[in-house]
């Protein structure tokens, strides 16, 4: 057992990846300095699957990303958490391999393979020993191309989720941040937890299950990323020999559109025997292709997720002494995920740390940063871009997210200026434009009767919050009717 | 008895990998390590790896929980805290601006045998870590207040960790019971009534104690020159005077002789039994045996308790456990499983048992033998991946007395363990005499129970309720 100064979060298996996922989405998108040895290629093969290859010959490890756009954003309201229990079925046995042959096979060449969903695509990840890459591919794309859904293993699957988000009830962190989600995604699919719900767990059929896969798990609607010991035409072979059979599918895609701004306030208390109160507190905030990420990146990593350099962090926790672990993320996704403020103090402390965040967002709207806070919050995002990018599992996430989010190659050489140019009005700018200390949600989770937590003044009316989620006003992204996705059309014109 | 299916596929492959096995060195050994001691007894060790343009700077002190005493606890994680808050040269709040503007990472972490810090930086920032370690290894100032202040922090930190986590919770309340006199009783981050009344002063007597140069190994891997790099090392941390012999006598555990038992009941969705068992650590040949018996159990979806458990029975939401030799003083060996819904624990326990039995009566099979071996040598082989990850498992090696010549030759050893050797272990250690069983009961699952056996008033009522 070990303890580390800064605060770290233990996901145990058995509970959903959710914050997990939120980590990830603030550290990925940071990326290279020295990148001019970060050369992918690139390669459509003719059944449509986009590989992505880079070869990194220093330790025998090969590691292999698939992703398939097939995330909980598909589920239909009243199947939450379908996405997931597809991708959590899929090593559950195939049309050739039992579930216990996988996993002896899996185990016996000692590799780590693993699958799941997040909102907006699922993952299938391979980590394999070099000289068992063959048989690594193998599993990897029987998983993918030929599951079986045995009801046998549906109704078991079944019953380890419906665990899974009980035991979750014993994580105070992960009651806020579902509570938090339904209040601010309204009706859209981001509002529930990907791993679904008690009540529509039940209801998914196996049919649900078998027909989910048949319409999203297609080659054209995969990036298949290979970082590691392996040449290019060594990559293309094991693609070609183990996918290549795959055939592509017409895939027609749900029409769905961002979710609406969140331009109300709304407190939701919920009462636990807890000794601290876990809070959320935020908004909807941007998405991942948003012009302002980046200036969006730099501005909340001085307000809140520049770990113990951030403001949040010296304030609230330095020199008040009442948090441990404090942060603030922006979850850019396809759509715009969550801006969240996120932590936990003794119960009595939680009006005091509630305030302390409220001031902050209030003081990064009103007033420049310093030209110091600028100056540093720059040097490490893109200084730090090597240390991101060191494992071969990592380039490899970061490739297909680079694919699926659609940066381009060159992201590892334009990453850095796109970070330099931020200035202090455009962090001033974005600060105005996507934090609003008026209108929000707060989720408390703490013995109430001890937090005793205040309600907060009545919001204004949602008129200049409400410019935050509005229309670009010169030539933005969004139009008044907000652009549906439809993947197909982008996808097959794309073919960079 | 139960086979594991096999195919012929699986078995050609199992023949190729024995004859990979004899003829190919095992990878990491080629690694050069090269190792200094200054004079001031400092240890250095350094390991070149240039697959990446990146550095990790660890400094890892021999002192953890396991060198506190009774009503100071949490000390050597507090002191850790401290290590941030300033010296003379470089102010409260200094040290990770500068790691952070320069692009780097840093933290630090606290086990039951050691203290370690660490830097992550692009290979041309790396001296930067030089002079900062090497200045708070000698200047650090406690200040009062901020000490106040940082002991609310922790205080904050056990709370999310241990109070508001039942599963937690009991775990370090087994400890407490599983061992009686050796202070692996006691949790890293300390009793909340010690966190309320350590003192600075506590904190800087400790401080002067253990961070001498002589009590601590700098470990470095990454992407940088040997030659260049060791001289600006010795440079940095050749003017520390040595210090005192920080004290040796830590009290060892008597033999346990018989089975304890710890229930706790509080709120919680499921009921959770976590059971371990005194193991030897490192210094025992029977390590090896122990590392492959812990992979069969609990390694991967084909471990023996997910698969009994998990998937089989279908009466565990998960189960595990773990076994790592690589502790100053003989640790525990420990399996677990959460009930799903309607399960009681007596069932989950039952089957843990089960498993164990199973081990203590049939040798495990050539496969499955052969199966742990090859995950422990992948796994090997895979966290070299990590610069950071390999540099920990130096600085543990190093710290615990075993040494980071343990790290290089423990694939070679790990693969001259037998089945016989697993079924010895597996008999001498894993025994009810030296096992100690924590229960989280949540009130529910309490009343189920009760309900349950009431049809049958005349039974013996379970122990320990």
């Amino acid at each position: 057992m070990s303890y580390s100064r800064q605060p770290v979060l233990f996901p145990r298996p058995l509970f959903l990846p959710i914050l997990v996922l939120l980590f990830v989405s603030i550290f990925m998108p940071a990326v290279p300095t020295s990148a001019a040895e970060i050369k992918p290629k690139r390669v459509v093969m003719e059944n449509g699957i986009t590989l992505l290859i880079l070869e990194r010959s220093s330790l025998p490890i090969v590691s292999v990303e698939a992703l398939i756009r097939a995330g909980s954003l598909y589920d239909p309201n009243d199947k939450a958490g379908l996405a997931n229990l597809t991708a959590s079925l899929l090593d559950e046995g195939t049309k050739k391999r039992s579930a216990t042959q996988i996993a002896d096979a899996v185990d016996f060449i000692g590799a780590n393979l693993a699958a799941g969903a997040s909102e907006d695509y699922m993952t299938a990840s391979l980590r394999v020993i070099k000289k068992e890459v063959e048989t690594g591919f193998d599993l990897l794309s029987d998983i993918l191309i030929n599951p079986a859904f045995d009801p046998k293993e549906v109704e078991r699957v079944r019953k380890n989720i419906l665990g899974s988000i009980l035991s979750e009830k014993d994580q105070p962190q992960a009651i806020a941040d579902r509570a938090f989600r339904s209040i601010i995604f309204g009706e859209h699919p981001y509002q529930h937890p990907v791993i679904g719900r008690e009540e529509t767990i039940p209801g998914i059929t196996r049919d649900d299950i078998a027909s989910f896969h048949q319409t999203y798990y297609a080659p054209n609607n995969l990036i298949l990323s290979i970082v590691g010991d392996v040449t290019e035409r060594e990559a293309v072979a094991l693609a070609k020999k183990y996918f290549g059979k795959w055939e592509r599918k017409q895939i027609l895609f749900p029409r769905i559109g961002p979710p609406a701004p969140f331009q109300t306030r709304k407190m939701e208390l919920i009462d636990k025997e807890l000794t601290q109160a876990s809070v959320v507190l935020g908004h909807v905030g941007i998405e991942r292709g948003n012009p302002d990420y980046y200036a969006v990146t730099v501005m909340n990593y001085i307000l809140g997720g520049g770990g113990f350099s951030s403001r949040m962090m010296t304030d609230i926790r330095d020199n008040k002494g009442l948090v441990y672990s404090i942060y603030s993320l922006f979850d850019a996704n396809r759509f715009p995920g969550e801006f969240a403020v996120s932590l936990q103090t003794k119960s009595k402390s939680a009006n005091e740390a509630i305030e302390g965040v409220l001031e902050e967002i209030q003081r990064i709207r009103s007033a420049p940063v310093t030209e110091t806070e600028l100056a540093e919050a720059k040097a490490y995002l893109v200084g730090s871009f090597p240390l991101r990018m060191e494992t071969t599992a990592r380039l490899a996430s970061l490739l297909s997210a680079i694919e699926y989010y659609q940066l381009g190659l060159d992201y590892f050489e334009k990453y850095p200026s796109y970070i330099n140019k931020v200035t202090d009005k455009d962090v001033l700018r974005v600060a105005k434009r996507y934090l609003d200390p008026e209108h929000y949600a707060l989720v408390v989770v703490a013995k109430q009767s001890e937090a005793n937590v205040k309600e907060p003044p009545a919001p204004p009316p949602a008129e200049s919050g409400a410019m935050r989620n509005a229309p670009e006003p010169e030539g933005g992204i969004r139009t008044s009717d907000p652009p549906m996705i439809n993947l197909p059309a982008q996808k097959e014109g794309a073919g960079r | 008895m139960h086979r594991r299916e096999s195919s012929p596929r699986l078995n050609a492959s199992l023949l190729f990998l024995l004859l990979f096995f004899l003829l190919i060195p095992v990878f990491g050994q080629a690694a050069k390590i090269e190792e200094v001691i200054l004079p001031n007894g400092l240890k250095v060790i350094l390991l070149e790896e240039h697959k990446a343009p990146v550095v990790t700077f660890q400094v890892w002190y021999k002192v953890g929980s396991r060198n506190e005493i009774t009503g100071k606890t949490g000390l050597s994680h507090l002191l850790e805290h401290m290590m941030f808050k300033g010296t003379p040269k470089y102010g409260k709040g200094e040290f990770s601006r500068i790691v952070a503007k320069n692009g780097g990472t840093e933290n630090a972490f606290t086990g039951n045998d050691y203290t370690a810090y660490f830097e992550n930086f692009a290979s041309d920032r790396i001296e930067l870590s030089l002079e900062l370690e090497s200045d708070r290894m000698q200047n650090l100032i406690i200040d009062p207040k901020e000490f106040q202040l940082e002991a609310e922090v922790v205080k904050e930190e056990r709370r999310t960790r241990t109070e508001d986590d039942p599963y937690s919770f009991l775990i370090e309340k087994l400890y407490a019971i599983a061992f009686l006199v050796h202070p692996y009783r006691s949790p890293v981050i300390g009793w909340m009534s010690d966190l309320d009344h350590l003192t600075r002063d506590d904190a800087f007597d400790y401080y002067q104690r253990y961070y001498q140069p002589n009590n601590a190994t700098i470990v470095v891997v990454g992407d940088f020159n040997t030659k260049t790099l060791l001289p600006k090392i010795k440079a940095a941390f050749e003017k520390i005077p040595k210090g005192p012999e920080p004290p040796k006598y830590i009290p060892p555990e008597p033999p346990q002789l018989g089975e304890r038992r710890t229930v706790v009941k509080r709120e919680a969705q499921l009921p959770f039994v976590f059971a371990t068992f005194h193991t030897p650590n490192y210094k025992s040949p029977d390590t090896y045996a122990l590392k492959v018996l812990s992979n069969i159990l609990s390694s991967g979806k084909s471990s023996r308790l997910y698969r009994g458990l998990v998937y089989q029975q279908q009466i565990a939401l998960d189960a595990g456990g773990h076994y790592d030799g690589l502790t100053a003083d003989p640790e525990l060996f420990y399996v677990y499983a959460t009930a799903r819904p309607q399960v009681s624990p007596e069932e989950i326990e039952e089957a843990l048992t089960d498993e164990i039995s199973r081990l203590q009566t049939e040798p495990v099979s050539n496969q499955e033998l052969q199966k742990a071996k090859n995950q422990i040598e992948a796994e090997f082989i895979l966290g070299s991946d990590s610069n950071f990850y390999r540099a920990m498992r130096i600085g543990t090696a190093e710290t615990v007395g075993a040494g980071h010549e343990y790290v290089t030759r423990f694939v070679d050893n790990i693969r001259k363990v037998t089945a016989q050797d697993v079924l010895r272990v597996a008999r001498k250690y894993l025994v009810e005499d030296q096992r100690s069983v924590g229960t989280l009961l949540p009130p529910s699952a309490d009343e189920e129970a009760e309900a349950a056996e009431s049809p049958a008033p005349d039974e013996p009522a379970k122990e320990s309720r």
